[in-house]
């Protein structure tokens, strides 16, 4: 694994999982730069961690629980008005469904 | 005497009124921050406001805190509410938060006066202020060089004299590095002892807000009002809050001190030397100072880009024109987000979102993310290890003094290096500041960096302070305001 590279087809099936619209120029300048950063990478995927556990976060963490009491929550019409788009007090957006949907 | 809490005790005792303070560093502002470019929004009218509701409960008796009347300017990746929050980012340009960051709550509550919002690099991803949507900051020590970065803004306000403290947030190092650059102190707390609720999330995991300052003790002044349980942030610690500024005066008499070779071997000469010549301040000063090494902290780097852009990219999701900021109109709502995305982002957080997204992808995800959190495990340890022989390690806190505006903005490797020395303490979530110590040949600041076990913040002010006790008197910056002062 640490000796892929990166193409150009990968570049644009990773855009499109991260719904970002790039273009050729773009395609071409982020599959050269991603594979410099993931050779940089490839140091620790080379490292022996058999036995490591992996850590995703620097405190011992459990689930941290509240009274289940209403509070305050930010007022509607605040959040409202800063909507790109807004209506019936609701977000408005553009077509979900496809056409048979 | 320092610079902040000098000002506050004057503020409190009605030699200075804090509508004078304010107006004095607001006219700097106004005057200065044209060449600096530190501000992305100055709030006069807000902050005037503030000083003289602070002027107005001093004259009726009452204590408004203890940095009353204290200018400060905030990072703009921090929730301000009814104020601009652009993270230097086009997708958020022109949103106002319906509320505010619990620290910016605080500042408040402490009778300190939030004068404006500094410039970042986008979503804090950078480390020289330069991936901003709205211009570069410039180092007030060279015109034609960088702040450092992400918090270059913040670190630039402080050292040209705008502001005599500052927050900024620290995910890689985006504190401690433009503290060094900038010739101040910057210092990033233990993960969870701030409160992260109203920063804007960048690597959740790794975020955490600090304090910058001219001087080891106005720092640990304002990370005494910052600090403390938060239940609006499930990662905050629930334990009292530190009395650092306590600590101040102890020194280091009977303190094991480490020198690791990992954290002064790579880098510059002259930034190296400077180390050495602080290590033996500590020593004059009773301290037990001893080299070690610590092989695992050159992983730091790698496995940090890979878990750092990881989080971004989930994070960054959020910005997708529905229910806040920029829209680009498209014929469906998966169009819409991508023409909002591509128009929205710059080139660095594109970057970021891209090798984030791969890292967690199905294929890649266990060579990648899965191996940099189990390097993450190592590092933990290993400084672990290295605490058994010492209190706090000495290092640098980055690699070289500033660079020229322009230098790494192609290249993204070189500028991710400039980050080697900070991210393993973001890693592990431990304490660590940047102290400035001395100048290169050119004149360029440079910083010292003190690294602790997690919650020793108030040991890490400790050793500070007499590092700074016994570094070289700051030359004025070549974009000095009218209100610099120096230490």
């Amino acid at each position: 694994m640490t000796d892929h590279k990166l193409t150009r087809h990968d570049a644009a099936y990773v855009a499109r999982l991260a719904r970002i619209d790039l273009t050729e120029e773009e395609l071409d300048l982020y599959a050269g730069q991603l594979a410099v950063v993931l050779d940089h990478a490839a140091q620790v995927a080379a490292l022996d961690t058999a036995g490591v556990e992996p850590t995703a976060h620097p405190l011992p963490l459990k689930n941290v629980l509240r009274p289940d009491e209403p509070r305050p929550s930010l007022d509607r019409d605040a959040v409202l008005d800063q909507a790109p788009a807004v209506e019936d007090r609701r977000f408005r957006v553009p077509r979900i469904l496809g056409d048979g949907g | 005497m320092t610079t902040a809490l000098r000002l506050a005790a004057q503020v409190r005792t009605g030699a200075v009124s804090a509508a004078d303070l304010v107006e004095r560093h607001l006219a700097a502002i106004d005057e200065s921050d044209g060449a600096v470019h530190a501000f992305l929004t100055v709030l006069h009218d807000a902050a005037r406001r503030q000083a003289s509701e602070i002027d107005d409960r001093i004259a009726a008796g009452e204590d408004p805190g203890p940095l009353a009347g204290v200018p400060v300017a905030v990072k703009d990746n921090l929730c301000t509410r009814g104020v601009p929050t652009t993270c230097s980012s086009l997708i958020l340009d022109g949103w106002c938060p319906p509320y505010d960051a619990t620290v910016v709550e605080r500042l408040r509550h402490a009778g300190a006066v939030v004068v404006g919002k500094t410039n970042l690099d986008e979503f804090a991803m950078g480390s020289s202020t330069e991936n901003s949507a709205f211009g570069p900051t410039r180092n007030p020590y060279a015109a034609d060089r960088v702040p450092g970065g992400s918090s270059g803004g913040s670190a630039a306000a402080v050292a040209a004299g705008l502001v005599p403290l500052a927050l900024g947030s620290d995910t890689g190092g985006s504190i401690r590095q433009p503290a060094a650059l900038c010739g101040v102190v910057g210092m990033k707390p233990t993960y969870g002892t701030v409160s992260r609720y109203g920063l804007v999330a960048f690597a959740s995991s790794l975020d955490q807000i600090g304090p910058f300052s001219a001087t080891v003790a106005d720092a640990a002044a304002l990370f005494d009002v910052i600090a403390g349980h938060d239940p609006l942030d499930s990662t905050s610690l629930d334990r009292p809050a530190p009395r650092s500024v306590e600590n101040l005066g102890e020194g280091v008499a009977g303190i094991r001190v480490g020198v690791p070779r990992e954290l002064v071997d790579g880098v510059a000469p002259e930034v190296a030397a400077r180390v050495r010549e602080a290590a033996e301040v500590l020593s004059a000063a009773g301290a037990t100072v001893t080299e070690c090494s610590i092989p695992e902290l050159t992983y730091g780097l790698s496995a940090y880009y890979l878990l750092a852009p990881a989080e971004a990219s989930s994070n960054l999701s959020r910005y997708d024109g529905v229910r806040y900021g920029l829209r680009v109109d498209g014929d469906d709502v998966e169009a819409m987000m991508r023409a909002t995305r591509a128009a929205g982002f710059g080139a660095e957080v594109k970057r970021r979102i891209m090798l984030g997204t791969y890292a967690l992808s199905a294929g890649y995800y266990d060579a990648y993310y899965g191996q940099a959190q189990k390097v993450r495990t190592l590092i933990i340890n290993a400084f672990a290890d290295a605490y058994r022989h010492a209190d706090v390690l000495l290092g640098a806190t980055t690699p070289t003094t500033a660079f020229l505006l322009g230098d790494k903005v192609d290249d993204p490797l070189a500028m991710y290096l400039s980050d080697v020395c900070t991210v393993p303490s973001n890693l592990a979530g431990h304490p660590a500041i940047s102290i400035p110590f001395g100048a290169d040949a050119d004149g360029l600041p440079i910083g010292v960096q003190v690294l602790a076990p997690a919650l020793c913040e108030p040991l890490v002010f400790q050793v500070a302070a007499v590092i700074e006790e016994a570094a070289p008197a700051p030359a004025p910056p070549v974009l000095a305001a009218s209100t610099w002062t120096g230490r």
